[in-house]
C-alpha cells in the first residue's frame, strides 16, 4: 500500500514530520512509515502512530552521511512503496533531499514552511526571491520529496498503537568522505527556533560588550538573544548559532524584540513568523517598523536598559 | 588544479520592490547580477588557483542576458566561461539546472574540483549541488566554511546548524560553500576590461541533447506574492518615555510572565 515516509536525523524534527504525516495520511488515505536510521530512533518511533518503522543497524549508517543515507532512503522508499517523502529541512536534511531526489527522479521542495493537502493535491509554501515573496508550490512528479522546516508543528506524542518494526538489509556503497571531528559551535547553544521570547540585535550595537544590554532584557523576559548575520559572521560578537534569517534560523517566538535592526529581508524572513514583534530603532523610516506590532523610535542604549528595569 | 565554478544569474534582490496593491514583486529596471554566495565560491576558486595554479572555468545556465552578466565572474578571476543559454532558461527548476550543468561540465574537460554556493540568492533551494554530485557520481561536501587542499586531498570545515564538522576527501569532489568562507573581491577596472576578451563558449540545450521542452517539469507555482503582514503597526514616537505604554500593551497581550 502506498505510503508517506518520514525521515530526519534529528529526533524532535522526525517526530514533527511524523505528526504532519499522520495528519496528511488521514486526508490522503495513505499509511505512514518512518525510516529510523539514527541509532536508537527505532524504538522511539514505535508508539507514535506510524504503521511501520524501517530500521537498520548497518555500520555504514553511522555517522550520518548524505550519500549513504540517500541510498538507504531510496531503497526504503521502494520497499515501503512511498509516494511522498518528508525530510527535515536542516542543513543535513537539505543535502540529503537533493541527492535523494536526483537518485529517485523525484521532484523536491526544500525549506517548506507549510504543507497542506488541498483540492489540487499537496501544496507547500516556501520563501522565494530571497524571502521577498512566499511561493505556494506543488510537485507534479509521481514521487515527491518535501523538506519541511523544523518546528512546523508539534511532535507526535508517544502512547499510540504499536507500529511494526521492519529490519531492512540495505545495499550501501560507502561514502568517500572521511569525517574527522565535530566541534560544537556554541557551548552555551540555545534553542533559538523553539524559544518563546527572542531579543534580536543588529548593527545598531556599537561594541561587543554591549550585547549585555540585550542579554539583560532577554533574561528579564525569560528569553534568548539572537542576532542578524553580520553581527555573528563579520563581527563575531555572538556565536553563529544565534543567527536569525534566510541562511540562519527561523524563529517563531511569541514575542520578538528587534533592536538596532533595519529589517532587511534577509533578516526579516527569520522573524516574520513571530506572534508579536517589537521594534526599537533610531531611524523612523527603518523597514523594521513596517513589520512591527509595536515600534519605539529611539536609541536602544536608552530604551533596552529602561525596558529591562520596567520589567523587573 | 582545474576548478569548475557553477554560478547563477539573478536579479539584484536588494533592488526588488513589492507593489503594495498586488503584493507582487517588481523587476522592471532591476539589474541582473550573479548570486551572492556564487561569488564566494568563485573567490575561493581564485584563492586556490593563486596557490596551486591551474584554470577556473565558470559554468552557468540561463537566458541570453547571461552573456553579459558572466563578465562579472570573468573579471573576478575566472579564466573562461561555458554558458548554456536559451530564452526559456530563466528561473528553471533545480533538476533541469543540474542536468544542463552536468552536460556543460562534460564539455570543460577534466577537473579536480567543482565549487558552488550552498544555495542560490533567489530560490535558495540548495538542490543543485547535491543533484549535480549525484549526476556526476562525485562525493559532496556541503556548507563548507573553509577549504584546504594538499596534493590530491581536500580538507573542509563544514558549518552545520550547531556544530562544525571537519571532513577529508580525495579529489575530484563537489563542494558547496557558505558565505562566511571569504570576502569576494571587487574586480579592478583593468580586470573588467580584460573580462570581455576571455574565452566564452555559448551552447544551447539542444547542443547538449537536452531539449528543454521535453524535460519533465516537476513543480507548479500556484502563487508567489509578498506575505501578508497582519501587524498592529502601533508606533511610539517618544522613545524611552513610551516604555510604560509598551509594557502595558505587552502585558495586556499576556506576553509578560510576571
Amino acid at each position: 500500500m502506498p505510503c508517506l515516509l518520514v525521515f530526519s536525523e534529528q529526533d524532535r524534527c522526525a517526530f514533527e514530520l511524523l505528526q504532519k504525516a499522520i495528519e496528511l495520511g488521514k486526508k490522503m488515505n495513505l499509511e505512514v512509515a518512518a525510516a529510523a536510521l539514527n541509532g536508537s530512533q527505532g524504538e522511539k518511533f514505535r508508539h507514535r502512530g506510524c504503521a511501520r518503522v524501517y530500521t537498520s543497524s548497518q555500520e555504514l549508517l553511522q555517522p550520518f552521511d548524505a550519500f549513504v543515507y540517500a541510498q538507504a532512503l531510496s531503497q526504503i522508499a521502494a520497499a515501503s512503496q512511498a509516494t511522498v517523502i518528508l525530510i527535515g529541512s536542516t542543513r543535513s536534511g537539505k543535502e540529503l533531499a537533493g541527492r535523494l531526489a536526483q537518485m529517485l527522479g523525484a521532484g523536491c521542495l526544500t525549506d517548506c514552511q507549510s504543507l497542506e493537502y488541498e483540492k489540487e493535491g499537496l501544496v507547500a509554501t516556501r520563501n522565494a526571491f530571497g524571502g521577498a515573496t512566499v511561493a505556494a508550490q506543488k510537485l507534479t512528479t509521481r514521487l515527491q520529496i518535501y523538506a519541511l522546516m523544523p518546528y512546523l508543528c508539534e511532535p507526535a506524542a508517544p502512547g499510540k498503537a504499536e507500529g511494526e518494526v521492519v529490519q531492512v538489509s540495505l545495499d550501501l556503497k560507502p561514502s568517500r568522505i572521511k569525517k574527522l571531528k565535530k566541534t560544537p559551535k556554541d557551548l552555551g547553544a540555545v534553542d533559538i527556533e523553539g524559544a518563546e521570547v527572542l531579543v534580536c540585535v543588529g548593527k545598531g550595537l556599537a561594541k561587543p560588550e554591549d550585547v549585555k544590554i540585550a542579554e539583560d532584557l532577554a533574561s528579564a523576559l525569560s528569553g534568548f538573544v539572537a542576532c542578524t548575520k553580520p553581527l555573528a559572521t563579520d563581527l563575531k560578537w555572538l556565536p553563529e548559532s544565534r543567527i536569525i534569517g534566510l541562511s540562519g534560523k527561523k524563529g517563531k517566538p511569541k514575542l520578538a524584540v528587534c533592536a538596532g535592526i533595519s529589517g532587511q529581508v534577509q533578516f526579516a524572513v527569520g522573524i516574520r513568523e513571530a506572534k508579536t514583534i517589537v521594534a526599537v530603532n533610531t531611524d523612523p523610516n527603518a523597514y523594521i517598523f513596517q513589520m512591527a506590532d509595536y515600534g519605539l523610535i529611539g536609541d536602544l542604549y536608552q530604551i533596552l536598559p529602561q525596558l529591562t528595569a520596567a520589567l523587573k | 588544479m582545474d576548478i569548475i565554478v557553477c554560478v547563477k544569474q539573478t536579479y539584484d534582490l536588494q533592488q526588488v520592490r513589492i507593489r503594495k496593491e498586488t503584493r507582487q514583486p517588481v523587476f522592471e529596471n532591476v539589474p541582473l547580477t550573479l548570486g551572492n554566495i556564487d561569488k564566494n565560491a568563485l573567490e575561493e576558486a581564485v584563492r586556490i588557483r593563486e596557490k596551486a595554479g591551474g584554470k577556473i572555468t565558470v559554468v552557468s545556465v540561463g537566458p541570453e542576458t547571461l552573456e553579459d552578466t558572466i563578465k562579472e565572474a570573468l573579471a573576478m578571476g575566472a579564466d573562461e566561461a561555458i554558458l548554456v543559454t536559451a530564452p526559456k532558461l530563466d528561473s528553471i527548476e533545480s533538476a533541469l539546472s543540474a542536468a544542463l550543468l552536468a552536460k556543460a561540465i562534460g564539455q570543460a574537460g577534466p577537473f579536480d574540483l567543482i565549487l558552488l554556493g550552498e544555495g542560490s540568492t533567489d530560490n535558495y533551494s540548495g538542490q543543485v549541488g547535491p543533484r549535480l554530485a549525484e549526476l556526476l557520481d562525485l562525493p559532496q561536501v556541503t556548507f563548507a566554511k573553509s577549504l584546504h587542499i594538499e596534493g590530491r586531498t581536500l580538507r573542509a570545515v563544514r558549518s552545520l546548524e550547531d556544530y562544525l564538522e571537519d571532513v577529508e576527501v580525495d579529489l575530484p569532489v563537489l563542494v558547496t560553500v557558505v558565505s562566511e568562507i571569504n570576502e569576494p573581491r571587487i574586480p579592478a577596472i583593468t580586470q573588467i576590461l580584460k573580462a570581455g576578451r576571455k574565452p566564452k563558449k555559448v551552447l544551447s540545450p539542444e547542443d547538449l541533447e537536452i531539449p528543454i521542452g521535453k524535460f519533465g517539469l516537476q513543480a507548479e507555482t500556484i502563487s508567489n506574492l509578498a506575505p501578508l503582514q497582519n501587524r498592529k503597526g502601533i508606533l511610539f514616537k517618544e522613545g524611552a518615555k513610551n516604555i510604560p505604554a509598551l509594557v502595558k500593551a505587552l502585558e495586556e497581550e499576556g506576553l509578560l510572565r510576571r
